[in-house]
């Protein structure tokens, strides 16, 4: 059901694990319904990310999908990834079966969330950023970062 | 890598070889309508009343009280819809349980929108329904107490006899979904105080497309599919000879190893059960831990979700199964799951792997060897894994 592409990342999924004190981290997606995915982004003074990790609780199309984003976003300006839709990981990945394209919508609010905590910490305003949805539980909410 | 493990035995088993012979002289050789006149018919009318009884004698029932049909789920849609019918002059209530097979539960929401009332019980955290209330839950106008003999899902096997009793008390009659339960552990309807037992040809190493439905002498149900004369004219159709001799000689040969089946499986579950709770942390059964069936073992991984787990087991070869929303095509997890009160992102990561006769020390083995690396792999990349390391608290079992 799923493209060789999302099988290759599910299967190797790129840049996961965390950052030690990233520049911003975002999680979104809700235990309740079996997504949950969390970003890291290393962004240096230029604005250009440098580095980027993930970790996500969920399906097949959930790792593919936080994997792909991350290597969308990789190297890209703070403005650049803010482009990168969910739309184009879904491309990037030849496609998603129905019922998983949530998932990328999903990545595309990670990368979102952890851009808006950047902004937030760097006390930046990002041209186009909207406040994402955490619409995930209190436990993963309160924590500290 | 051709190694194939098939642990998925409650979806479905292989039809057995002494089975497929049995059945593939009625595709060509004995091709006749059992109805018909002539003498080339009385062959296979032979081979429909063997199977019968074949699968009568499985359940202690008499073979005039086997209604074959197409499977399970017309079994227990029959089982409803037509005692809610031919029973709704005594009253329109329906008592059944949180953790029915959909083709239970959808049927009484069927049935609730043609006016009829539907009690769902709530069941225990092993799966049970508590006999307590379903005494309270009867009322005057309860007309039928349909609760399954054991899961699908995690397996548990109910208090049937206490339940058959109950509901003989208070002149209700009681349907059993027993299509996981048919051929795997003993069933006697005059025991247990069943009055209908929906049962399913391929959970028990019979082909698919054939089920029975038994119904005790005296109960009044009437016809669900309508047409010709078969099955005393409450089931038309033709009769699916090459079927209905399955389905019989996979309840003859059920019936034959029952016991031995039961103990070369419970021990291999067992077995399983025990490693997996032993070697992989965060780890709980579902189900109950003895009154389950003698082939399911089903566990819940903390902080993986079931999708991913399935599709790793699977490039190894190994068939498996899951309670989580990605495998069920819903955003919410097996309902079964929920109501025995787990949360739902403990739901998402659970695991069914059922076991049959052929199933082996080796591959429970290997499977428990991979599982352990494929969880600890997802545990790696899952952010709830992460918060639980951090916060250090302890989150479960």
């Amino acid at each position: 059901m799923y493209s060789e592409k999302v099988m290759d990342h599910f299967n190797h999924p790129r840049n996961v694990g965390e950052i030690e004190h990233p520049s911003g981290v975002g999680t979104v997606g809700n235990a309740k319904c079996g997504d949950i995915m969390r970003m890291y982004l290393d962004i240096d003074e230029d604005g250009i990310i440098r580095d980027v990790k993930f970790k996500t609780f969920g399906c097949g199309a959930a790792v593919a999908t936080s994997s792909m984003a991350t290597e969308l976003v990789k190297g890209k300006t703070v403005e650049e990834a803010l482009k990168v839709t969910n739309k184009a990981v879904m491309e990037a990945l030849d496609g998603l079966p129905p019922v998983k394209v949530h998932c990328s919508l999903l990545a595309e609010e990670a990368i979102h969330a952890a851009l808006w905590d950047y902004a937030a910490k760097h006390h930046l305003t990002i041209e186009g950023l909207e406040k994402p949805v955490n619409d995930i539980e209190e436990k993963i909410q309160d924590e500290e970062y | 890598m051709s190694r194939l493990i098939y642990l998925d035995n409650a979806a479905t088993t292989q039809v057995k070889e002494e089975v497929l012979n049995e059945m593939l002289p009625y595709f060509r050789k004995v091709y006749s309508n059992p109805s018909a006149v002539y003498s080339f018919a009385q062959e296979g009318k032979v081979a429909v009343d063997k199977g019968r009884k074949q699968a009568a004698d499985l359940i202690g029932a008499q073979a005039e009280e086997i209604y074959f049909t197409a499977g399970g789920s017309e079994s227990d849609n029959w089982a409803l819809k037509a005692t809610a019918e031919a029973y709704q002059d005594k009253g329109k209530h329906i008592i059944t349980s949180k953790i029915e097979h959909h083709a239970i539960l959808h049927t009484c929401e069927y049935l609730e929108k043609k006016g009829f009332e539907v009690t769902y019980l709530d069941v225990d955290e092993d799966g049970k329904v508590k006999l307590d209330e379903l005494k309270k839950a009867i009322r005057e106008d309860t007309i039928l107490i349909s609760i399954m003999a054991a899961n699908n899902e995690i397996g548990t096997i109910q208090p049937l006899k206490e339940i058959g009793q109950i509901a003989r008390e208070r002149g209700v009659l009681f349907h059993t979904d027993a299509v996981q339960a048919y051929g795997h552990i003993p069933l006697n309807v005059d025991e247990l105080n069943i009055d209908m037992l929906s049962a399913s040809g391929h959970k028990l190493g019979g082909p698919k497309g054939i089920g029975l439905l038994y119904i005790r002498k005296g109960v009044k149900i009437k016809s669900f599919i309508h047409g010709g004369a078969q099955e005393r004219s409450r089931r038309a159709g033709t009769h699916n000879t090459p079927g209905i001799v399955g389905i019989g000689a996979a309840a003859e040969s059920a019936r034959i190893h029952l016991q031995e089946n039961i103990e070369k499986e419970i021990k291999l579950r067992d077995y399983l059960i025990e490693r997996v709770l032993k070697e992989i942390p965060y780890t709980r059964l579902n189900g109950h831990r003895k009154d389950r069936l003698p082939g399911n073992a089903n566990f819940s991984f903390q902080f993986i979700e079931g999708e991913s787990m399935l599709i790793l087991l699977d490039q190894l070869g190994i068939c498996a199964s899951s309670g989580s929303a990605c495998t069920s095509g819903s955003l919410d997890p097996s309902h079964v799951l929920l109501a025995i009160g787990l949360p739902h992102e403990i739901a998402h990561g659970s695991l069914r792997l059922s076991l049959s006769e052929e199933t082996t020390i080796e591959d429970i083995d290997f499977v428990v060897d991979e599982l352990k690396k494929i969880i600890e792999r997802l545990r790696g990349m899952s952010p709830l894994y992460e918060d639980f390391l951090k916060s250090g608290k302890e989150g479960g079992e």
